[in-house]
Parts: C-alpha cells; sequence; structure tokens
C-alpha cells in the first residue's frame, strides 16, 4: 500500500480556468485529478443539448483539455477522474477515445459510470411507490411532472472506485458528489472500508477543499487579497493523503496563489449547511472535527475528522421549466447619475403597466450604487455613473419578450446622459428550478462500464 | 467598544437553492468568542432585513474561529429564478462584514 496519493483539483465548474488542469498535470508531482464540472443547472443544460443531438450533453471542453493533457497523463500514469460525463457519460468517453487515437495513444482504459440518469424512470419509480416529493416543500411531484427537463441521482465515491479497480486510468462519471471525485482514490489506495467512516469523513472534507478550484489556494480570499502572490498563475490546490486519513493541502511550487489556514478555512465555510451532518452517499461528515494547522510555506495539515453512517437515501436533483425571465441595462452619467436611472425606471414600469403585461416579478437595482447589498448600502453624494438593469419573470413568453423592446426606447424617449445599449435587445431565456427529493439507494444501481482501445 | 466586523472577521459565502449561507470567520482566536456571543442570529437576521426575507439560522464552528449563517430566502428565488445581480449570493459575505457591534470588552486590533 502506497504510504501517499496526491490528488489535484483541476477544475472547479464549467468554465473554470482552462490552464490549471495543464499546470497541475505538468508542474509536479501527481497521482490523480478531479475535476468538477457539475452545478445544478447544468445538468438540464446538458439534457438540452442531448435532446438536440444524441452525441452531445457532457462538458465538451473535456475534448479539447484532454488533446493537451492526454499524453502526459498515460506517461506520467496520472488517473483523471471527472463528472464532466453530465447526462451522456457514454459519448464522452467515445469522444476522449477518439481524441487518444488520433494522438496514436495505443491503449487506454477508460471507466464510465452510469445509472443516475432517472429521467426516463420516474414513472415507473412512481409505481414502485417512489414519490421523489419535493424534500423542502413536501409537493407532489405530479405538479411539474411535465415540465421536467432532467433528473439525477447524486451518486458517490464507491462506483468510481469500482472503475479504478477495472483499471480505468479515466473515470467518467454522470451526477456523483464533487466530494466522490477526491474521495474515491484514498478508498481505492489504502483499501478504506465502506464503514471506515472517520477516513471516509476526512476524505470528504478535503473533496470539499478540492472542489472549487482556486477558491482554496487564493482565489476569492477576502481575509487578504492583496497579499496573494501571483493570482495570474494560481496553482490550484492539491490534497497529500495518507492511509491514516491525515491529509495535506497544498499546491505545486513555482506557481501563484497561496494556501494557508485562512484560504483552507474560507473554503471549509463556502455552501456548507449545518456544520455536524455534511451529508454525502458515503458518509456524514462533522466539519466541527475537523483540525487545522499550517505545515510550512503553502501547506496545511488537517487532521481529527470524525464521520457518522451514511443514510439510507440517495439525493436526486430534478429540474424543471418555469417560465422566462429578462434583464437589461442602461448606463446614466453624471451629473445626478442616480436621479435618471431611477427616472428611467418609473417611465419604464409605467409602459409596462400600460400594456398590461404580466409579471411574477420586476426587479430593478442601481448597480454602482445598491445591487450588491441592496437595502444596506451607505447613502452616496452625485456617483459619476450608474446602470440601471431591470429584470422581469414570467410565465408568458410573450410578455417577457415584449419587455426586451421597451428599453432601448428609453434612449430617446427618457431622462438625458445615457448609453450602454450596444448589445441589443435583451432576450429571454429560460427559467430552471430545481426539485430536490430522496431516493432510497436499493432504488437504483450504479453500473460501471469500460471502454478501451 | 464599537468595533465593524471586517477587522476582527474574513468571510466567504455561496448559495444553495433560495439560501445564502455565510461563514464568518475570526481573524485571531482571542475574538472567536466575541463573533459567537454578539454575532447572534436575531442581530444577523436585522443586518440583513429586506434581504433575508425568511429565518436565519446560526451554527458554531469554534475549531475554525467561524460562525456559519443560513440566510433563507435571500436570493430572490435562487438559481436561474432570480433576477439579482448576485443571485449566488457571492457579495452577502461582504455584506455582513458592514455589521456594527457594540462590545463590553477590550480587545486589541
Amino acid at each position: 500500500m502506497k504510504e501517499l496519493i496526491r490528488i489535484a483539483s483541476g477544475q472547479g465548474f464549467w468554465g473554470d480556468l482552462l490552464t490549471a488542469p495543464i499546470d497541475q498535470v505538468t508542474k509536479g508531482p501527481v497521482d490523480y485529478m478531479m475535476m468538477d464540472y457539475l452545478a445544478e443547472v447544468t445538468m438540464s443544460i446538458m439534457q438540452k443539448q442531448k435532446r438536440k443531438d444524441p452525441k452531445l450533453g457532457y462538458a465538451k471542453d473535456l475534448v479539447e483539455l484532454f488533446e493537451q493533457i492526454l499524453p502526459v497523463c498515460v506517461e506520467k500514469n496520472i488517473r483523471v477522474i471527472t463528472n464532466g460525463g453530465g447526462v451522456n457519460p457514454v459519448a464522452c468517453s467515445e469522444a476522449i477515445l477518439n481524441v487518444a487515437r488520433k494522438l496514436g495513444i495505443k491503449k487506454l482504459k477508460i471507466g464510465v459510470v452510469l445509472g443516475d440518469d432517472i429521467l426516463e424512470r420516474i414513472d415507473e419509480l412512481a409505481s414502485q411507490e417512489i414519490p421523489l416529493k419535493n424534500m423542502e416543500t413536501g409537493e407532489n411531484l405530479s405538479n411539474v411532472r411535465t415540465k421536467l427537463q432532467s433528473a439525477n441521482v447524486y451518486f458517490g465515491a464507491f462506483p468510481v472506485v469500482e472503475a479504478l479497480h477495472q483499471g480505468a486510468q479515466i473515470v467518467i462519471t454522470g451526477r456523483t458528489t464533487d466530494t466522490g471525485l477526491t474521495l474515491a482514490p484514498m478508498i481505492y489506495e489504502f483499501g478504506w472500508k465502506e464503514d471506515d467512516w472517520d477516513k471516509l469523513a476526512a476524505g470528504t472534507v478535503a473533496g470539499h477543499i478540492l472542489e472549487c478550484g482556486g477558491q482554496a489556494s487564493g482565489g476569492n480570499f477576502s481575509a487578504d487579497w492583496r497579499a496573494v502572490p501571483d493570482l495570474a498563475h494560481i496553482g490550484f490546490p492539491i490534497a497529500e493523503a495518507h492511509p491514516s486519513g491525515e491529509i495535506v493541502i497544498t499546491k505545486h511550487e513555482n506557481t501563484g496563489g497561496l494556501v494557508s489556514l485562512a484560504t483552507v478555512k474560507e473554503q471549509l465555510l463556502y455552501e456548507i449547511g449545518n456544520p455536524k451532518e455534511y451529508i454525502t452517499p458515503d458518509c456524514v461528515a462533522d466539519f466541527t472535527t475537523i483540525q487545522l494547522e499550517s505545515g510550512g510555506k503553502n501547506r496545511v495539515k488537517m487532521t481529527g475528522v470524525k464521520g457518522k453512517p451514511a443514510t439510507e437515501y440517495y439525493k436526486v436533483s430534478m429540474s424543471y421549466l418555469d417560465g422566462y425571465t429578462a434583464v437589461g441595462t442602461l448606463t446614466y452619467s453624471w451629473p445626478d447619475a442616480l436621479e435618471k436611472a431611477q427616472k428611467a425606471d418609473e417611465v419604464l414600469r409605467t409602459r409596462l403597466n400600460d400594456l398590461k403585461l404580466e409579471f411574477e416579478e420586476v426587479r430593478t437595482e442601481f448597480m454602482g450604487y445598491n445591487s450588491c447589498h441592496g437595502p444596506l448600502v451607505t447613502e452616496v453624494t452625485n456617483l459619476n455613473e450608474v446602470v440601471l438593469r431591470v429584470g422581469v419573470r414570467s410565465q408568458d413568453f410573450k410578455a417577457v419578450e415584449r419587455f426586451g423592446k421597451e428599453l432601448a426606447p428609453l434612449i430617446l424617449t427618457g431622462p438625458p446622459a445615457v448609453t450602454g445599449f450596444a448589445g441589443g435587445r435583451p432576450k429571454p431565456s429560460e427559467v430552471i428550478s430545481y426539485w430536490p427529493a430522496l431516493i432510497p439507494k436499493n432504488a437504483v444501481k450504479p453500473e460501471v462500464v469500460i471502454k478501451e482501445i | 467598544m464599537r468595533i465593524r466586523l471586517d477587522k476582527i472577521c474574513h468571510v466567504r459565502s455561496g448559495d444553495k437553492g433560495d439560501t445564502g449561507n455565510v461563514g464568518l470567520i475570526a481573524r485571531k482566536k482571542e475574538y472567536y468568542p466575541i463573533i459567537e456571543k454578539y454575532v447572534t442570529a436575531d442581530r444577523v437576521k436585522k443586518h440583513f432585513e429586506g434581504i433575508a426575507l425568511g429565518p436565519v439560522e446560526r451554527y458554531e464552528l469554534p475549531n475554525l474561529w467561524a460562525l456559519n449563517f443560513l440566510l433563507h430566502h435571500a436570493l430572490g428565488g435562487g438559481g436561474t429564478k432570480s433576477l439579482k445581480n448576485d443571485a449566488q449570493g457571492k457579495t452577502l459575505s461582504a455584506a455582513l462584514l458592514r455589521m456594527e457591534i457594540e462590545i463590553n470588552e477590550e480587545i486589541i486590533l
């Protein structure tokens, strides 16, 4: 058994810094790289792409990325784990195999984790008395059944572990938890058991630190952002994991950014609920047991993490169509920029009322003044410029579309010193709402398929 | 003495649906008892009046010198539904740093 493995964070979301995964596999030693691509809204976007073209529905960035990193990963035997397979992990793995063939790579095994996509199984599950009620509101799924866009079960680390056991160098999954991507190689390398709750919790916490990429290594750092060196070349975090569950968070030497107690703490506090019950499919981690200490320059040691048994349920994330929105902006300049923007908003709202359009909400914000902190902002006199930002939401597409046509006229028929309409009319976009639910673990079965050349 | 939280804390915030989470971390170990004592859920609820439309919950993480606040119904519906510029609550963290507390203890800044 290895005494140490290094797991690198390559991407924190679909749209993250494209050079980061390349730096991770070339600028220093790593054994594994995890890449998180999935936010809740991402799955519905991918379903839409798949409906248009059955060969799509995954993070297309992966194809170009593997063109750049596959040779070095094969040469150094770095194993890559990602949930970028989205709603079509098979097509994703085939696209990557094509990249391998093009690069002249003779041998490659890709493990594909399937079974998380239950969109086609909703009625079957209902007939088994698995109602998938909204776990926050208690509503019945029948209320939105016809508008469902995607339905995915959050799998944990163990299907990925199975793929690693079958010799996969690359593991492509659908909706696997962000934390599971980091935990899986620890379970696989150190032989951790399904009820090693403390160790599983330690790996899960490490996964939480890695899952947002640079946000643990100096990005979005509130404590002292001026002191972060060379953000342009930020090194993404790396977890050095030991069989005991002790984990050191660090980054490659000769990269920018910063790994400190403060940067790691900020990421630990990101998007958590009750810290004593951080629930994943693999365990329930207790964040109040985490002990951090500095382990030298850009090194933070984590010990002491306690875990509790996993629950009997998987979380399901579903999305459904819920109307339309559009947002438009206009820029007003000194003098009296704020007053002019307020007047423009008043004129716009009067015209929308005259048209008798029905909106669920019309929201006005004044960027440069109150769009971030709303009623908390301090009074200011005579701002140099203000951006009027108006958004509408409605179930009626036509109402939202018409709103988009009412903004530009303000330039010639509203208050003076206005600009910033080069982008054209705001276009309606679909609202995707979430439907979180629970499903008994025995109602779904993760499946691992190997694709190879 | 009266202090604004940015003098003694750092922060991070994020979203889960229509709920914003704000992590408030003491810059020094000796500041943690101060924020634990004075930055209560009630106090934060008042601070975010007009922003957090639902209840505010507080959780303590003394091991990280930190408090975690959940601000319910603070993101205009959350996700793609929200019309807010800050639909993900990324700047709620900085908004909490504006809070001033009146404390009985003397601390060295």
